[in-house]
């Protein structure tokens, strides 16, 4: 009898997460009227405003990338080496913007960085490029910070500083070629998140009018019938891609082997 | 002239004193092993001699310089972990050569350096391994490679064998000795091991809450302790409680009888010392040179291959004593009757 719920259960998930991406995909697929066709998908591919969109916020995903890492990473060894005491503060901090919403953040942001203000970021498009990268990169914080966190518990952090230090070996000498190398697939898990998450974000790209993928879906979704779903289809593969690589990374690092 | 001092060195941890008064000279390619129980402050001195810790006061030169302000990659020592501490991600190779690269040093004289020191350690086809595949023993003769390779000034090894299984350790222990003869490096050696401590080493430091209790060459730590700790914690000892005939002429009254100890006591007359004598001194049996005999019964009997350790009761007080093994002669049987006997030149004398 237990055995049955528990398949129901498994059944009832499974139906509530796939029907709608199902009903989704085959929607997608009926652009051409009584055929399955991929119109929509060229349709969706073809235009410059999604190749214009989705470069820009690929590169704005790989630019969040580079500074989490260089701002999590010494951040949380720092934190394990020197202030353990220190660890649950930083936790919470992290966790904070998955409890303040983006809107809140970046409403914060233009009200500090406005053009009238002592640091006038909105300013200038680069200017409010590197504000939407630091809002991505709050975004990503909690994720980022957790993934490198669990990455630096696998290996013994005090005791490899100490025996680089001890080889003449400097902060940067450690953290480049001994520490980051180490947490390099709980970095690279926090990476492809964090890809995932810029690349579907509206709300900070949106208010910063910036040209992102997620305005332009939304902006899509507005207007045509066909094309949204099929844009939606392509979001979910680049998500989907990026959990895969998160698995294969895991599985082709080698010298981690030993410590599962 | 010393090559190593450490003069009043002291470290505290809040109100916690872990090290005080610590003082120590060591000579060029010297094998000094700091030797106590857990929390003695042992680590906490190597830690500092390396530079992961500060000193509270005191100073530590090398060579003639004062180290105390230098950080750790500046006061080029060479350390080995308990835990081994290769880098993970690194191949042996790249391990051992690793302080050669942070230094700046060429390809191929790093390349060099590294086949020697594999060479040195007897893994010479392991370069391309990754610490993982490799076993305890052989991963902590990588990490002391590791530590060579770099020529450093002073040795430091911080319990590097507690982690491998006893025979390891022991075949280990003795490869770092005749590594650290062939290089002549100085080297400190921290342990909790006394059999290890006094195996390897030209002196030996016993430590204990933080003070140096005695200094001295594993012989004359083993067999003239000057304190209680020392003599309770290095090796087995039994201890009797004699009293004071004669203080001047040595005399004390050990069960019943009258025996005159090699040197004159402090004690005043009619007080009791503490006496203490290690279990090969005890013999079964009465034997010839040996001027003290007792009554005795045999209450234990462990047999540990060339050695067998017997539990006697002696004027009510059950002591151990240590006899080799003779294929042609069995241990007595427990309960049987035998005597013991001694000599008051192997009695030491217990102070504070």
């Amino acid at each position: 009898m237990t055995r049955l719920w528990s398949w129901g259960a498994l059944a009832f998930g499974l139906i509530y997460f796939a029907l709608p991406l199902i009903g989704m995909t085959e929607f997608s697929l009926k652009m051409r009227r009584g055929e399955y066709s991929f119109d929509a998908y060229a349709k969706v591919l073809a235009d410059p405003k999604f190749q214009e969109t989705f470069s820009y916020s690929v590169i704005m995903a790989l630019v969040t990338i580079a500074f989490g890492v260089l701002l999590v990473v010494p951040t949380a060894f720092w934190v394990r080496l020197k202030m353990p005491g220190m660890r649950p503060y930083v936790e919470f901090i992290t966790l904070l913007p998955l409890v303040i919403p983006a809107i809140v953040i970046v409403f914060g942001y233009i009200r500090l960085y406005n053009t009238s203000s002592w640091l006038p970021l909105t300013g200038s498009a680069m200017g409010t490029n590197i504000l939407l990268m630091f809002g991505y990169t709050t975004l990503a914080l909690p994720y980022m910070y957790r993934a490198v966190d669990t990455g630096l518990r696998t290996i013994d952090v005090a005791t490899l500083t100490e025996a680089a230090q001890s080889l003449g070996a400097g902060w940067g000498t450690i953290l480049a070629r001994i520490i980051l190398p180490n947490v390099l697939v709980a970095v690279l898990s926090g990476a492809f998140l964090t890809f995932a998450i810029v690349i579907g974000e509206f709300t900070m790209a949106a208010l910063l009018n910036r040209p992102a993928f997620g305005p332009y879906m939304q902006l899509l979704g507005a207007n045509r019938a066909y094309e949204p779903a099929a844009l939606a289809v392509i979001a979910f593969g680049i998500t989907w891609a990026c959990m895969g690589l998160i698995q294969l990374v895991t599985r082709f690092s080698k010298h981690t082997r030993a410590q599962h | 002239m010393a090559f190593l001092e450490i003069e009043h060195l002291e470290k505290s941890f809040g109100t916690l004193r872990v090290v005080k008064d610590f003082n120590l000279s060591i000579a060029q390619g010297e094998f000094v092993s700091l030797l106590g129980p857990s929390g003695c402050g042992k680590t906490t001195v190597l830690r500092m001699v390396a530079g992961f810790e500060t000193p509270s006061t005191g100073m530590i030169r090398i060579d003639g310089r004062d180290v105390i302000n230098q950080r750790p990659n500046q006061r080029h020592i060479g350390m080995v972990f308990q835990a081994y501490a290769l880098f993970p991600n690194l191949t042996v190779a790249q391990n051992v050569g690793f302080g050669l690269k942070i230094k700046g040093a060429a390809p191929a004289k790093i390349a060099a350096r590294v086949a020697e020191m594999l060479a040195l350690i007897g893994l010479p086809e392991l370069g391309n391994r990754y610490p993982f595949q490799l076993s305890g023993g052989q991963q902590q003769r990588v990490a002391l490679a590791r530590a060579l390779a770099v020529q450093p000034s002073v040795l430091l090894l911080d319990e590097p064998l507690s982690a491998l299984d006893a025979k390891i350790r022991v075949s280990l222990r003795t490869e770092i000795r005749e590594i650290q003869r062939k290089l002549g490096i100085t080297t400190i050696f921290v342990t909790h091991d006394q059999e290890e401590a006094l195996s390897i080493s030209d002196r030996v430091v016993v430590m204990n809450g933080g003070i140096a209790e005695q200094v001295g060459a594993p012989f004359e730590v083993y067999n003239r302790p000057t304190t209680r700790f020392v003599a309770n914690f290095v090796g087995t000892l039994n201890t009797f409680d004699a009293v004071v005939v004669d203080p001047g002429a040595g005399v004390v009254k050990l069960a019943g009888v009258e025996v005159t100890l090699p040197q004159p006591l402090t004690a005043a007359k009619g007080t009791t010392v503490g006496l203490a004598l290690r279990p090969e001194g005890l013999r079964l049996g009465r034997i010839e040179g040996r001027e003290l005999v007792l009554p005795a019964t045999i209450v234990d009997v462990h047999f540990m291959g060339s050695v067998i350790r017997l539990g006697v009761r002696v004027a009510g007080q059950r002591v151990a004593l240590d006899t080799f093994n003779r294929a042609d002669t069995p241990p007595p049987p427990v309960g049987s009757s035998a005597e013991i006997s001694l000599s008051a030149r192997d009695l030491i004398v217990l102070g504070d």
